[in-house]
């Protein structure tokens, strides 16, 4: 294609990639190093009959003028990564001093936002992203052994959790576990302590928020495990078996290897959208129990003054974690890129 | 199929067992949302025996019937969600709309295209994919206040239609490959422009590709909540920011009954959708994952 009309027909999507995700991303880099201007305080004496006062009052022309002057605000570098609600440098550093076991440093640490917020992320992300695969892995082999006309709706049950919008999906389990609703019931009878509730308790609600991105990713890796299975090679899988290789072995040494291209595909996929789990938070309402990263922006952004650079700063620690976590995959994709011309 | 048939009874039994496990974690949550939606509070969230919610033993003498619909009025009428549907609808059509139209174009050279620079925008399109929309809304706040474009749906379904083509890039890129090059090249050698190839030879091939596609981009402009919650007015709201406001102000209220049918609203086109399309859906999770 030459060069003329790849650009004519590339360019309505790179302007809008350009636009709205290229750019915010570099004003959000900028955001992160300014904050915005403090307002210009005038001290004025008040002199009356009974002496005088000193009566501080905002000059508004100033503040305008200062603003006015320069809008993108005050550059304060890096100092908001490391205040307290970022890297917190300093509380980390006293932290470390004063505490005298690790286990001590651990949960300072866990109490400064940031890091509660990291230690959720990377717990959900770690433990979400292989309870998906081998679950989904289990059922994709157990639809393939049921008898075909059963598969159509089997495949339709199974795609529900993961096409329902997110925020309604968690909705509904996060009712049925109410102390009120039936699976909350169910628990408190099994636990047998009827005070027994999921929204009081922060262990039971991380277990929840799990157990819920599990249910709702698991459609994933099973459609694609599915797909995979159907194209298994029923001759090698013959050969095996007059080899004389047993189920497992069949299983272990002919359909795993088969399938372990698309165990990375999926553990990609995961890793990217357990990463930055959001809605389920909202539904749980359990911002009091766990925040994720992406929480912890929506917080700065919402609420009646918007932390905007507060937030920014979160964002670029964000992106430079999935940055980090997308390393791998970009340096293959290159690679194979690099062989194939 | 000789293998299945010589499957021992245990394995067939396992098997069977974990699948109506896995069926009824999947299924049976909607149902009982269905099932309660058409109940009063007491009877959906029966603290007193569980067998309420099924029999609406409340309901019953609440309202004269198992069944009420007076959570769908509230929802509907009362508190005007029929506003959001409509919204939704605008929102989700404009944005299939546009980001296919755009996407096709650029995913049709992306695939036609030798160079490097094909590859390099691939890859951007990568990492704009990993980038979670939370942050992005955090760059927009700013500047849509300053030029006042915060609030309006254009403005939202021009973001969603951006935070959708990576996706749709990649989606139809490995789509278009797999037309035969030969096709559209024989069309320009009898002396069609590029455009002119396009227009009269790959878009009549490419519509499964794009039902496909566009069923994705769907779903991501129904399900947004980041986006959305973030950069609409109250007047403007969508479904699923609806839903959220729903909760904040009237569980206090108690009506949670409100929310309940608004799930349900919210999920029964899905359920449609799954119904028509559930083909189309599962060849387009495998089309990456199969080929890369």
């Amino acid at each position: 294609m030459k060069h003329k009309s790849f650009f004519w027909f590339v360019l309505p999507s790179v302007v809008l990639m350009l636009l709205f995700i290229a750019f915010p991303i570099v004003s959000v880099v900028t955001q992160s190093i300014y904050t915005q201007h403090e307002q210009v305080i005038v001290t004025v004496e008040n002199c009356g009959p009974f002496g005088c006062t000193e009566v501080q009052s905002v000059d508004q022309d100033a503040t305008r003028a200062l603003r006015e002057a320069q809008p993108l605000g005050q550059f304060v570098g890096l100092d908001i990564y490391r205040d307290r609600n970022h890297l917190a440098v300093a509380d980390v550093a006293e932290a470390w001093e004063s505490s005298d076991s690790f286990r001590g440093f651990w949960n300072t640490l866990m109490n400064l936002p940031f890091y509660g917020a990291m230690a959720f992320t990377l717990t959900y992300t770690a433990i979400v992203t292989p309870m998906t695969i081998i679950l989904g892995f289990a059922v994709a082999i157990a639809v393939n052994s049921v008898a075909r006309s059963m598969r159509g709706p089997t495949i339709f049950l199974s795609l529900l959790p993961m096409i329902v919008t997110p925020l309604v999906g968690a909705l509904i389990l996060f009712w049925m576990v109410d102390a009120r609703g039936i699976l909350g019931a169910g628990l408190q009878w099994l636990a047998n302590d009827p005070t027994l509730s999921v929204k009081a308790s922060t262990p039971l609600m991380w277990i929840m928020l799990m157990v819920y991105g599990t249910w709702s990713s698991i459609p994933f890796a099973f459609i694609v495990y599915y797909a995979g299975l159907q194209t298994v090679n029923q001759d090698t899988l013959e050969a095996a078996m007059i080899d004389g290789a047993n189920r497992w072995e069949r299983i272990r040494y002919v359909v795993i290897p088969h399938l372990a291209p698309l165990t990375t595909f999926i553990a990609l996929i995961q890793l990217m959208d357990n990463f930055r789990v959001f809605e389920p938070i909202i539904s749980f309402q359990a911002q009091a129990h766990a925040r994720s990263l992406s929480i912890a922006i929506f917080t700065d952004l919402g609420g009646e003054t918007r932390l905007l650079s507060s937030a920014a700063a979160t964002s670029v620690l964000t992106i430079i974690f999935v940055a980090i976590l997308l390393s791998p995959v970009l340096i293959r994709t290159w690679r194979e890129f690099g062989t194939k011309n | 199929m000789s293998v299945a048939i010589r499957r021992p009874l245990t394995i067939r039994f396992l098997a069977g067992s974990f699948l109506m496990l896995w069926l009824i974690m999947a299924g049976f949550p909607f149902l009982w949302t269905l099932w309660g939606s058409f109940k009063v509070e007491g009877d959906f969230f029966s603290k007193a025996d569980w067998a309420y919610s099924i029999f609406g033993t409340l309901t019953q003498t609440e309202t004269g019937s198992a069944f009420t619909g007076a959570g769908y009025f509230g929802a509907w009428i009362q508190e005007e969600f029929w506003r959001a549907a409509l919204n939704t609808l605008i929102v989700c059509f404009c944005v299939v709309t546009i980001s296919l139209t755009c996407g096709t174009l650029a995913a049709y050279a992306l695939s036609r295209s030798p160079y490097r620079y094909a590859f390099w925008l691939l890859l951007f399109a990568l990492i704009f994919r990993a980038t979670p929309p939370i942050i992005l809304v955090s760059g927009y706040l700013v500047p849509f206040f300053e030029w006042n474009l915060w609030g309006h749906l254009s403005t939202t379904i021009i973001v969603l239609v951006a935070i959708n083509q990576p996706f749709t890039l990649w989606m139809l890129h490995s789509f278009f490959k797999n037309i035969p090059k030969d096709l559209d090249e024989s069309a320009m050698v009898d002396g069609c422009t590029r455009f002119q190839a396009f227009r009269h030879v790959i878009i009549p091939v490419m519509w499964p590709g794009v039902i496909t596609t566009g069923l994705f981009s769907f779903l991501l402009a129904y399900n947004d909540f980041a986006v959305t919650s973030m950069l609409l007015s109250a007047e403007n709201q969508t479904m699923v920011p609806k839903l959220a406001s729903f909760l904040g102000t009237t569980q206090t209220k108690g009506n949670v009954m409100f929310a309940v049918a608004a799930v349900v609203s919210i999920t029964a086109p899905l359920f449609v959708m799954i119904m028509f399309f559930q083909r189309q859906i599962v060849s387009g999770l495998t089309a990456g994952a199969v080929k890369g």
